[in-house]
């Protein structure tokens, strides 16, 4: 186990997988030359050369459908691009095609394709590049989808995604970039389960990405009051490891979903249904859910902390799901 | 001009032609749902096309893609299994008409999408020259895929790459029921793909003949410079865009003047003016399509269903 940053974790799974499997290549906006636009990529282009480090034109849709073309002849291409703003102009060929090949040939064709991005607010960086959308591609039947939140599921995630027979997209959220933890490279690579970050008892807070950071203070603030808070990471959003859930939702009777995407049809809505199906008759109290709010993200760094999910708001929302036996 | 390969070609489109009329035939009686895009009138591009093609190359076409299928050599009885919906189809009737697919013939589908194909396409491309392999990559689509922008974004991306794609425009003159002039200002495609840096080339899409020739010069090209290159045949469909349109954007008196040029009709001419066919050999060659259809019609009604047990299980890789 060592100390590094989530950017350097992503990189370095990037750099064993292009070493160890001639397979594998990169390619997107500014990946080579520029070294990346969060500099996840810096020194690739260098080590492995431009054919496997591949700048592409400004042409979303096309080399994601590139992309899906290179996996069917039987490449293992990892596509980045830059933010999930953008990624809505390659829609079609991750919808439309992507996801249905598999089916769509009655099972002849898979499409080993990974797709990494990165998401979420908080940088000042307004309506076209702050959003949260993970919950549109989580919708989606024939790919899975991934929000690594802590270091060594930035490096493990990535693996695994690159051993998947099927589409894969990781969700990196942008803040976490230079964040700093501990990187278990060892660590068995999973993509099926949710993890339990902080055992608790008396409220689950289930997350994922960028705002388990915020759920884990929310939960050491609710510790100093007594309050002994349970924090669920999904990681996986699609498909969802719902058992993981239920049964920390069994064990504290409560639940609150903080989701930085807007509240309606969110992931946390789902998470939610999820939670009202499966353990209705565990809950003390309704589930209660933290989102953005619904505005296209404003500039103004007051206006976005006021749009964001925040510490404050988990706090309250779980202090107040506690008063009672209910 | 070789009097074997000639009569391949004319008993390849009558095939096609017989095929496409059959379905016609099957869909007003309800054995085939959905869209049902027919390619009657341009069965000179798929098959004068898909000589030019060798097992290694792979294939990528559109919603109008029976032709394709056949003259690639995928058995009809499995085409017409897949728009009866059955289990024996090519997709497993997951795809029905617009949506063939046949791995082991590298025929990557027909996509419904317009457009989509063409950066599948490139990759698919990217694919064979990064692993040094020899496949060209066909990319069929229409006029109104043009319009699309990951028309002009695959074309750069194949050049700036230099990627073994062949680009074959099916022109046609209809987005649909939009007239090429009414959807771009400039109605020479061919111009568009020069523009990205591509030679590019326009043939007859009604003279198989022609289309063979024009098509083993663009893959051979595309073979030895292992650099993209652009065809654009120019052709028309004798029938409505689905079954579903009433055709009320072309006049009859246009439709009538295309069939003048009928594909098959001005090959059998020609043949018979050179002495190189006969009428007991034409109407052994229709004969020939009308039986295989016949049995692929029985191949088709004979097919299991698949059980809906199995609905999802084709979502992901096992």
């Amino acid at each position: 186990v060592t100390t590094t940053t989530y950017r350097e974790a992503i990189r370095s799974a990037l750099r064993e997988a292009l070493r160890s499997d001639p397979r594998v290549f990169l390619m997107g906006e500014d990946v080579g030359r520029y070294g990346g636009a969060f500099a996840v990529s810096r020194g690739l282009l260098e080590e492995f050369g431009p054919e496997r480090v591949r700048d592409t034109p400004l042409s979303e849709s096309t080399f994601v459908g590139a992309g899906i073309g290179a996996a069917l002849g039987g490449m293992r291409p990892i596509v980045e691009v830059m933010t999930i703003n953008f990624s809505l102009l390659a829609l079609d060929q991750i919808v439309n095609h992507a996801a249905a090949i598999r089916h769509m040939s009655g099972g002849q064709l898979s499409v080993p394709l990974v797709v990494r991005m990165a998401t979420g607010g908080g940088r000042g960086l307004a309506a076209q590049h702050s959003h949260s959308l993970e919950n549109w591609y989580a919708h989606i039947p024939g790919i899975k989808v991934l929000a690594p939140a802590i270091v060594t599921d930035a490096h493990g995630m990535l693996l695994a995604a690159l051993q998947d027979p099927d589409p894969v997209f990781l969700f990196e959220h942008a803040t976490l970039y230079p964040m700093e933890g501990d990187l278990d490279a060892e660590a068995p690579l999973d993509i099926r389960h949710a993890a339990v970050r902080r055992e608790g008892t008396g409220v689950t807070l289930v997350t994922y990405g960028g705002s388990l950071g915020k759920a884990l203070a929310a939960a050491e603030r609710l510790a100093a009051d007594g309050v002994s808070a349970e924090v669920v990471d999904l990681r996986v959003l699609r498909p969802l490891d719902t058992a993981t859930v239920l049964a920390s939702v069994a064990k504290t009777h409560r639940a609150v979903v903080i989701d930085e995407a807007w509240r309606t049809g969110s992931l946390a809505a789902e998470v939610s249904a999820q939670i009202m199906e499966g353990a209705f008759y565990e809950l003390d109290r309704p589930v209660a859910r933290v989102c953005s709010a619904e505005v296209p993200m404003p500039y103004a760094r007051h206006l976005e902390e006021a749009a964001l999910p925040a510490v404050d708001t988990i706090v309250a929302t779980a202090r107040g799901m506690l008063g009672g036996d209910g | 001009m070789d009097r074997d390969h000639a009569h391949l070609l004319l008993g390849e489109m009558l095939r096609i032609r017989r095929f496409e009329e059959k379905a016609a035939e099957l869909y007003s009686l309800g054995k085939i749902r959905g869209f049902l895009h027919l390619y009657i009138g341009e069965e000179a591009v798929a098959v004068g096309a898909m000589q030019a093609l060798r097992p290694e190359d792979a294939i990528v076409s559109t919603y109008r893609e029976h032709g394709h299928a056949l003259a690639r050599g995928i058995p009809a009885g499995v085409l017409l299994a897949e728009l009866f919906g059955k289990a024996s189809g090519c997709s497993r009737g997951h795809g029905g008409s617009m949506h063939f697919f046949d791995a082991s013939r590298r025929f990557y589908g027909g996509y419904a999408i317009v457009a989509g194909g063409l950066p599948i396409a490139t990759g698919l491309a990217l694919a064979e020259k990064m692993q040094g392999r020899p496949g060209v990559v066909a990319c069929f689509f229409g006029d109104g895929a043009v319009d699309e922008g990951e028309f002009s974004e695959s074309l750069n991306l194949a050049a700036l790459w230099k990627l073994p794609v062949a680009f074959v425009c099916e022109n046609n003159l209809y987005a649909m029921g939009t007239a090429l002039d009414r959807h771009q200002a400039q109605t020479d495609i061919r111009l568009k793909a020069e523009h990205h840096g591509m030679p590019a080339q326009a043939v007859d899409g009604m003279d198989v003949l022609a289309v063979e020739d024009a098509m083993r010069a663009t893959v051979e090209a595309v073979r030895r410079e292992g650099t993209p290159r652009f065809l654009e045949a120019r052709t028309y469909r004798f029938r409505a865009h689905s079954m579903a349109d009433p055709e009320l954007y072309r006049t009859k008196e246009e439709v009538e003047r295309w069939k003048e040029r009928d594909p098959i009709a001005t090959l059998a001419a020609r043949l018979r003016e050179q002495g190189l066919l006969t009428d007991a050999e034409l109407a052994a060659a229709a004969a020939a399509a009308e039986a295989e259809i016949t049995e692929a019609v029985a191949f088709a009604e004979a097919g299991p269903w698949e059980p809906v047990e199995d609905l999802t299980k084709d979502v992901a890789t096992p």
